[in-house]
């Protein structure tokens, strides 16, 4: 069998003893069936006994060995090593999923991911009568429509990649949206529309989603958070949950736009979302890209339309007069 | 090597707050002599915002986009990542759910459309990188960029998620992208190795959470700038747009002084096959490329 050699540089640190982490590196030759967590294993066994990580299962279900590899969040038991030398070169680096949240080398604190996790209240709520007579069937219909949201094992990939998790402590996160998402759209719960208020709200809601699919990418079960993300957001106007702000007028405020010109007005979304008032907060920028010629003047006084058009215009207007579902 | 050619759809912001986009994507493509068609006819692609309001209305107005590109019988090219993805997952959605494409067809059949699938879905960086190929670009540079650590910023819509972006950008790695910098070196400029270069710029929060946004924007700059670089240089034009206006209410947020030019990708090309600093549009940058003009 062959074999290729292999530097380990991995993220070295102890809460309770180090000022700062560092790394250290281990060369080893790596077979081609080894997972990542047959080199944590080969580290601490042939190597360091004090390295530390999470690992249970060892069938990809458990979610304990998640940590990142050239910033690639893996699953450690799931994820074969030479697959990662082939796509990162033949030096792996090892980090914990957050390094600011790191315990002991691999080893991190995941309390805001699972105190999040259960504000969503990820279960079904549901008033179930004690001696029921019949079972509550769910069709296959109702069970596509969970989009393989419980295939979610709760690892926290999607969580340590998101970048809005990095800077906003309010944030809910890709993991406890789908789990939101999963349970709310559930024939038998009775929750849904406390969920959808929660992951509405401002600052810790889907508004706050940066849209860049690393929760996407990160995932090892294929769960897609980013599409629950998205269902959120629908079902918020579907149930008529979604409050008038600026998030919501913004996402509103692309049919006005494209109703009009096919285009989008990009003035005019900004001040239609903000309102008279709140747009002022945007004339700093405003006048910058006036004085680059990004916006031109005749667009800031009403009644004057200098916006391109999309050609057959017509058809687009008919489009989202048959087609529009939702409205705020 | 026969003459490429594509169904080019602008966007909108290569209509309006950035027109240098549109104008060096054409100076680019007239000096290697790739013919692109203009989709007058398409709309917005709704920015990933519009999917938030009505999934279904989205869905329909980018299959009408693609539609016009299938006309053609070309490959559609984009110039905005946002677009990109969201063109390419309407195609994706379609291409693999035959009910949901019926139920799209039979509302584009009422104004004469029919969505089918047959033409792909490419960003211009591919469609320079990939078709036209980096060394067949290399042979045509006029300019070259010798003196200039150009930093690559690639934009999530682009390189996320892999699964969907694998079939148009090359198979580019999520984590490491190289495309770009393949490009810079080519043009002779120095390519800037920094940790942020595949990461977000916030665009897409900055109404409604602007910390979030100037906070990301403000940690890739200062990253580009502390290993080297005298620009940035992106394929997407939201990117550009928060990178090149936010860059005084980022470093105000960070602490740190930021002034560094954000290129379209088109802007340096160009510049690098000869076209003058007016032909590429440099005068609409907000933060000025002051080491180009």
């Amino acid at each position: 069998m062959s074999t290729k050699k292999v530097t380990i540089k991995a993220f070295r640190f102890n809460a309770e003893t180090d000022y700062l982490p560092y790394y250290k590196n281990y060369e080893m030759e790596v077979g081609e069936d080894e997972l990542i967590l047959d080199l944590l294993n080969r580290v601490k066994w042939e190597h360091d006994g004090s390295f530390s990580y999470r690992r249970s299962c060892r069938h990809g279900i458990c979610g304990a060995c998640g940590i990142k590899v050239n910033g690639k969040a893996v699953l450690a038991c799931k994820q074969n090593a030479l697959a990662l030398v082939e796509l990162f070169g033949d030096e792996l680096v090892f980090e914990p999923q957050s390094k600011k949240r790191a315990v002991k080398d691999m080893i991190i604190d995941k309390g805001d991911f699972w105190k999040k996790h259960a504000d969503v209240l990820p279960f079904v709520e549901s008033h179930v009568d004690a001696h029921p007579t019949s079972e509550s069937k769910m069709s296959p219909a109702q069970l596509f429509n969970v989009l393989d949201a419980d295939y979610c094992i709760q690892c926290g990939a999607c969580h340590y990649s998101c970048p809005v998790i990095e800077i906003n402590e309010d944030f809910f996160g890709p993991a406890a949206f789908a789990a939101a998402y999963r349970f709310s759209v559930d024939p038998r719960d009775n929750s849904s529309e406390l969920r959808l208020e929660m992951t509405a709200k401002m600052g810790q809601g889907v508004w706050d989603c940066v849209k860049c699919f690393e929760c996407v990418e990160a995932c090892p079960k294929e769960v897609n958070p980013l599409e629950k993300i998205t269902k959120l957001h629908n079902m918020q106007f579907e149930q008529k949950i979604a409050q008038r702000n600026v998030a919501t007028k913004h996402a509103e405020g692309f049919v006005r736009s494209i109703k009009k010109h096919g285009l989008l007005d990009e003035a005019d979304i900004v001040k239609y979302s903000e309102g008279q008032i709140g747009v002022l907060k945007h004339m700093g920028d405003a006048i910058k890209m006036m004085k680059a010629g990004k916006i031109h003047l005749v667009d800031q006084i009403p009644f004057v339309d200098n916006m391109p058009k999309s050609k057959n215009l017509d058809e687009i207007k008919k489009l989202i007069a048959i087609s529009q579902t939702n409205k705020l | 090597m026969s003459q490429l050619r594509y169904a080019l759809y602008t966007g909108c912001t290569a209509r309006e707050s950035t027109p240098e986009l549109l104008s060096s994507t054409l100076a680019v493509a007239s000096k290697l002599g790739i013919e692109l068609v203009l989709l007058d006819e398409a709309s917005c692609c709704g920015a990933s915002h519009l999917q938030d309001f009505d999934e279904f209305l989205a869905l329909v107005l980018n299959a009408r986009n693609i539609c016009y590109a299938e006309k053609l019988g070309l490959t559609m090219v984009t110039l905005c990542n946002t677009c990109q993805i969201n063109t390419a997952m309407t195609k994706e959605r379609l291409d693999k759910d035959h009910a949901l494409r019926a139920r799209v067809n039979m509302k584009l059949a009422e104004v004469g459309l029919e969505y089918r699938g047959t033409s792909e879905i490419k960003h211009f960086l591919y469609a320079l990188v990939d078709d036209y190929g980096v060394e067949a670009i290399a042979s045509k540079v006029e300019k070259p960029l010798s003196h200039f650590n150009i930093a690559p910023f690639y934009g999530c819509h682009n390189i996320r998620p892999s699964h969907l972006q694998h079939h148009s950008n090359g198979g580019e790695n999520p984590y490491a992208p190289n495309s770009l910098d393949r490009l810079i070196e080519a043009l002779e400029g120095k390519s800037v190795d920094y940790a942020s270069k595949n990461k977000c710029c916030g665009f897409h929060v900055d109404l409604q959470a602007p910390e979030t946004s100037n906070r990301l924007t403000g940690n890739a700059l200062v990253d580009a700038i502390d290993n080297g670089a005298d620009m940035v240089v992106t394929p997407c034009p939201l990117c550009h747009l928060n990178m090149d206006i936010k860059q005084e209410s980022a470093g105000k947020m960070l602490g740190r002084d930021i002034d560094i030019p954000i290129l379209h990708l088109p802007q340096m090309v160009a510049l690098a096959l000869g076209c003058t600093p007016k032909e590429v549009g440099l005068k609409y940058h907000v933060t000025k490329a002051k080491h180009l003009i």
